[in-house]
C-alpha cells in the first residue's frame, strides 16, 4: 500500500510506533492494513499477539487465544467476517454497516431473581450479641462456633461484595463448600495521560492444595498492588497484566514456606495454589490475563452483537480440544475436564501467564469470574443471557444477579464475579 | 494448694489430629488429641539433678508405700528381702520435704513408718529411720488390698500437698476380702490419690493389679523376678517425684445433639475413660487423667454428630484441660483443641483416614486381641485363642510395636507375622503369659 497512515500507536495493542513502521513492534499488527479510521465506527480488532511479536519484557509472547471468527463483528477493514454459526435474519446496521448475527429480539431478558440473601443487604452480623445463625439459640464463641449447636458461623469471606467506582464484584461460598476459597480485588488507577483505568482480579483457590483460601487472597492482593504501581507509570496495560500475574505467583509461592496453622492438620500437605484472572479497561483497550480456568467474558450492551469468551482455560478439557483429541462436548463430559493444567503455586511446573489485548468497538461489560459461575453459563451466549441488560450501569446488581444464577444452578462451588463496564463510564455516573 | 503461677509449673499444649471431612450423611467424628506438658521438672531428675528439686522448689507431695507382707512373701524368702530392699531404694529416691509413709499389708493394713496416723517429712534422718523400720517387716497373714488403700488414703489426706501418690506391691491374690470390697475401696480412693501397682512373682491376679492401677490412674507392671524390684521401685518413685500437677481432667464439650461414643487414653497405654465422666456444666464432661510431669499422652475422642448438609461445618467437640478446685470452680490449664466436622462431596477427602486415628484404632484392637486371646486360651478354646493372638501378632508387627511383638512371640510360635499366622506354644512360662497380659495395653506412637 503506497499510502502509509501516520499512526502514533498500534491500532491493535496501542504500542507506540515510529514513523515508517510497517508492522507493530509488539504484536506484529500489519500497519499497512490500517485504513483511515472512520469517526463513527471504530474498528474491532480481536487480536492477541502472533508468535514472534514480543513485548520487550515479556518472556513468552501472549498466546493467541482465539480466532477472529470467535467474535463476530467486523475486521479492521470493515468487511463482515464469515459467521461461524447458522445465521438467522442478520440485519445490517444502517449506521455502521456492522452485521449482527442475532435475530432481532425484544430487549427483554428473563433475569434471575437476585439471591434473597443478597437482597437483604450486606450480611454483616449485628454487633454485640452474636447469636448463632443455625439454631438461633446459642451465643457464638471466640472461635466462631455456636456454644449450643456447634455450627460454624458465617465468616467474613463467605459472602463479599464490593463496588469501586464503576466496577463491582461479588463473591459467595456457594451451597456445597464449607468455606470461600475465592478472592477478588478491584481497583481504579489513572494512566499518565490522565485517562482512567479500571481493573478486576479474581482468584480461585485450588481445593486439593493446602490453605487455598490464603493462596487466592495473597494472589489477588499482590496482582492488584502490582497493577496499581505499574499503570500510572505508563507501563503498557498488557505488560502490566503480565507482571501482575508474575507478582501474584511469587506471593503464592512464598506461602508454601510458611508453616500451616496449628488448626490445619491436613491429611496431605502440599503447596498452596490458586488460579488467577484479571482484566484492565482503559479508554481504548481491554486487556485480559490469566492462569488456570477462571475466565473473562465479553458481553456487549447491544445484545444484537455477539458475546465472546476472551480466555482459554488451562484445563484438561481445553487441552484435549486444542490438541484435537476430543470435541468440546466429549472433553467437558469427562470427569477430568476440570483438572487444571496451569496454576499459581510453588508446585506449578512452569509459570506461563497468558495475556491478550482487545479493542472492543462498542460498549459492553467484561465479566471476570471463577468456574463457580461459568459452570452454569459455559457458552458466551449463555453468559450473555444471564447478564442483565443494564449491566454496564449497574455493575453491583449485575454481579449479584450472576452469583444468584450460580446458586440457583446448585452452587456447587465458590462463586466470584467481577463486572467491569467498557468503556469506563465517566465518574459520577456509576450504578443507579 | 499448689501455686500454679510458679515459674516451674508445666505448660500444657494440645494438638488435634483428625480428618474433619465427612461424606454426605456421615455422623462419626474421630480425633486423636495429643496433650503435652513441658517446662516443669523432668521425670527421673530427682536423683540425677537434685539441684532442680530443692525442698522449696518442687511441688509439695506425699507418697505412701504399700508393701505386701502376707505369708506367701516368704516363698521364696528372697522375695521379702527384695521387697524390703526395693522399698529402701524408693525411700532413697524421695526428695527432701516430701511427706511419706510405709504401710505393711496383710489381711489388715499396718503402719510401719512413721506410725500414729502421721506422715514423715523426708530428710536424711527420716529416710534412715524408715529403712530401719523396714527391717522389722516380716511375712505372715493374708491379703486384703482394700484395707491398704484406705489406710494410704487416710494418711495421704492428712497433709496439705499438691501431689498424692501411692506405690503398691503385692505377690498374691486378694483373697481375704471380696472383690466388691476392693471395688468399694477403689471407688472411695479414686480421684484422691494416684497409685502405681506392681505384682511380684507369678501368683497374683493380673486383672486385680491392672484394675487397681487403672482405677487410680497409675501404672501397672509385673516384676517376675524379685531381684528386679529395686530398680523398678526407684524408677517409679522418680516418676512420682516428677509429677507437678495433680487431678488434671480432660474436659470435653460437645454441642447439642451430639453423643460421645468414647474417650480413651491411647498412649502410652490404652485406658478406657468413657464411663468415668463427671458432668461439668452444660454439655461438658470431665475425664480424669491423674497427675502430670513432663510427659505427653494421646487421647482418642469419638463423637457422633447430627447429620448436616454438604458444605456445612460444625464444632464436634472442644477439648481442654482443667483442674477442678475444692471450692467447685475449675482452673483452666490453657490448652485447647477443636475437633471439627465438615461435610463435603469430595470423596477423596471424606474417605481418607487420619493416620493417627488409624494407628491408635489398631493399637486399641491389639490390646483387646491379646486380652481376648489369653482368656480364650485359659478357657481351652485353642482355635479362638490362635485367631485372636494371630491377629495381635499381625497388628503389633504392622504398627511397629516391637515390645508387644516380642512378648507375643513367647506365647505363640509366629509362622508369618504379616498375615498373622501363628501356632500356640505347647508350653508357656507363666511369667511370660502374665507379662504379656499386664503389658497388653502398652502402645507405641505413630511411626514418623
Amino acid at each position: 500500500m503506497s499510502q502509509m497512515p501516520q499512526l502514533s500507536a498500534c491500532p491493535s495493542c496501542e504500542w507506540p510506533l515510529e514513523s515508517g513502521d510497517r508492522f507493530c513492534g509488539a504484536c506484529g499488527y500489519d500497519l499497512s492494513a490500517v485504513p483511515a479510521r472512520p469517526d463513527d465506527s471504530p474498528t474491532i480488532a480481536m487480536n492477541g499477539a502472533p508468535p514472534g511479536g514480543p513485548w520487550p519484557e515479556v518472556p513468552h509472547p501472549p498466546a493467541e487465544v482465539h480466532l477472529p471468527a470467535d467474535l463476530q463483528g467486523t475486521e479492521s477493514g470493515e468487511h463482515a467476517l464469515p459467521p461461524s454459526g447458522p445465521v438467522v435474519g442478520s440485519p445490517v446496521s444502517p449506521v455502521s454497516g456492522v452485521r449482527f448475527d442475532r435475530s432481532p429480539e425484544p430487549d427483554e431478558y428473563v433475569l434471575q431473581a437476585p439471591d434473597p440473601r443478597v437482597a437483604a443487604g450486606p450480611p454483616t452480623p449485628a454487633e454485640g450479641t452474636k447469636v448463632c445463625v443455625a439454631c438461633r439459640a446459642g451465643r457464638v464463641d471466640d472461635d466462631g462456633y455456636c456454644e449450643n449447636c456447634g455450627h460454624a458461623q458465617p465468616r467474613e469471606r463467605d459472602h463479599m461484595e464490593q463496588e469501586a467506582g464503576p466496577i463491582a464484584a461479588v463473591s459467595d461460598r456457594g451451597l456445597r463448600h464449607h468455606r470461600n476459597e475465592d478472592a477478588f480485588t478491584l481497583g481504579t488507577s489513572v494512566l499518565p495521560d490522565g485517562s482512567p483505568a479500571t481493573f478486576a482480579v479474581v482468584c480461585d483457590g485450588v481445593s486439593s492444595a493446602t490453605r487455598p483460601d490464603d493462596a487466592s487472597l495473597a494472589a489477588s492482593r499482590a496482582a492488584a498492588d502490582a497493577l496499581l504501581a505499574a499503570l500510572p507509570q505508563g507501563t503498557h496495560p498488557q505488560q502490566a497484566m503480565h507482571e501482575a500475574i508474575v507478582s501474584a505467583s511469587r506471593a503464592v509461592n512464598s506461602l508454601a514456606a510458611e508453616p500451616a496453622t496449628a488448626r490445619e492438620h491436613q491429611p496431605h500437605q502440599n503447596a498452596p495454589a490458586c488460579t488467577i484472572v484479571g482484566s484492565i479497561v482503559t479508554p481504548s483497550l481491554l486487556v485480559v490475563g490469566w492462569v488456570g480456568d477462571s475466565r473473562v467474558y465479553w458481553v456487549p450492551t447491544d445484545r444484537s452483537s455477539p458475546p465472546a469468551r476472551l480466555t482459554e482455560d488451562d484445563s484438561w478439557a481445553a487441552q484435549m480440544v486444542a490438541a484435537g483429541l476430543m470435541n468440546e462436548a466429549e472433553a467437558y463430559a469427562d470427569e477430568r475436564a476440570h483438572a487444571i493444567t496451569g496454576w499459581l503455586g510453588a508446585d506449578a511446573y512452569e509459570l506461563d501467564p497468558h495475556t491478550a489485548s482487545f479493542k472492543p468497538d462498542r460498549p459492553g461489560v467484561v465479566v471476570v469470574c471463577t468456574d463457580g459461575l461459568w459452570n452454569y453459563a459455559e457458552a458466551a451466549d449463555e453468559m450473555a443471557e444471564a447478564v442483565p441488560a443494564d449491566a454496564a450501569a449497574r455493575p453491583l446488581h449485575t454481579a449479584r444477579v450472576l452469583v444468584g444464577h450460580a446458586l440457583d444452578g446448585g452452587g456447587h462451588d465458590n462463586v466470584t464475579v467481577a463486572v467491569v463496564p467498557f468503556p469506563t463510564p465517566p465518574q459520577g455516573a456509576g450504578s443507579a | 494448694m499448689a501455686n500454679f503461677s510458679k515459674s516451674n509449673a508445666p505448660q500444657f499444649s494440645m494438638d488435634v489430629y483428625q480428618n474433619e471431612y465427612l461424606p454426605e450423611g456421615g455422623r462419626e467424628v474421630n480425633a486423636i488429641v495429643t496433650v503435652t506438658s513441658t517446662g516443669g521438672g523432668t521425670i527421673g531428675s530427682a536423683v540425677a539433678a537434685p539441684h532442680l528439686w530443692s525442698a522449696e522448689q518442687g511441688p509439695s507431695a506425699a507418697v505412701a508405700l504399700m508393701v505386701d507382707c502376707s505369708g506367701s512373701m516368704d516363698y521364696p524368702p528372697t522375695k521379702m528381702r527384695n521387697a524390703r530392699d526395693a522399698t529402701a531404694a524408693a525411700i532413697d529416691t524421695l526428695r527432701d520435704g516430701v511427706h511419706f509413709a510405709v504401710i505393711g499389708g496383710t489381711h489388715v493394713a499396718k503402719e510401719v513408718y512413721p506410725g500414729n496416723g502421721r506422715l514423715a517429712v523426708a530428710d536424711a534422718t527420716t529416710r534412715d529411720q524408715a529403712k530401719q523400720a523396714l527391717r522389722k517387716l516380716s511375712a505372715g497373714g493374708g491379703t486384703a488390698i482394700g484395707t491398704w488403700l484406705r489406710l494410704a488414703d487416710r494418711l495421704l489426706s492428712s497433709a496439705e500437698v499438691a501431689i498424692r501418690h501411692g506405690i503398691l506391691l503385692t505377690d498374691g491374690r486378694n483373697e481375704h476380702e471380696s472383690p466388691e470390697d476392693l471395688k468399694a475401696s477403689l471407688d472411695a480412693c479414686a480421684g484422691r490419690f494416684t497409685c502405681d501397682a506392681r505384682g511380684v512373682g507369678t501368683d497374683w491376679e493380673v486383672k486385680e493389679v491392672t484394675g487397681i492401677a487403672s482405677a487410680l490412674l497409675g501404672t501397672s507392671d509385673i516384676v517376675a523376678d524379685p531381684a528386679g524390684l529395686a530398680a523398678d521401685f526407684t524408677q517409679m518413685m522418680e516418676a512420682a517425684m516428677g509429677k507437678e500437677v495433680a487431678d488434671v481432667a480432660l474436659r470435653v464439650w460437645t454441642p447439642v445433639g451430639t453423643t460421645i461414643k468414647f474417650v480413651k487414653q491411647v498412649a502410652p497405654t490404652v485406658e478406657e475413660l468413657t464411663g468415668r465422666r463427671t458432668e461439668a456444666g452444660p454439655r461438658a464432661g470431665d475425664y480424669p487423667t491423674g497427675s502430670w510431669g513432663d510427659e505427653s499422652r494421646d487421647y482418642h475422642v469419638c463423637v457422633e454428630v447430627p447429620v448436616a448438609n454438604i458444605g456445612q461445618e460444625m464444632l464436634a467437640a472442644r477439648v481442654s484441660l482443667v483442674v477442678p478446685q475444692p471450692d467447685g470452680s475449675t482452673q483452666n490449664l490453657g490448652a485447647q483443641g477443636l475437633v471439627r466436622a465438615v461435610w463435603t462431596d469430595d470423596m477423596v477427602a471424606s474417605t481418607s483416614i487420619n493416620p493417627q486415628v488409624a494407628h491408635y484404632t489398631g493399637q486399641a484392637e491389639l490390646a483387646q486381641a491379646i486380652q481376648q486371646g489369653l482368656d480364650l486360651r485359659k478357657a481351652g478354646d485353642i482355635d479362638g485363642a490362635t485367631a485372636k493372638l494371630g491377629r495381635a501378632v499381625q497388628l503389633a508387627n504392622n504398627s511397629g510395636n516391637a515390645d508387644t511383638a516380642k512378648l507375643l512371640s513367647k506365647v505363640v510360635d509366629v509362622v508369618d507375622a504379616t498375615t498373622g499366622t501363628v501356632r500356640l506354644k505347647a508350653k508357656v512360662e507363666e511369667a511370660d503369659e502374665m507379662t504379656l497380659e499386664t503389658r497388653s495395653t502398652k502402645t507405641v506412637r505413630v511411626k514418623k
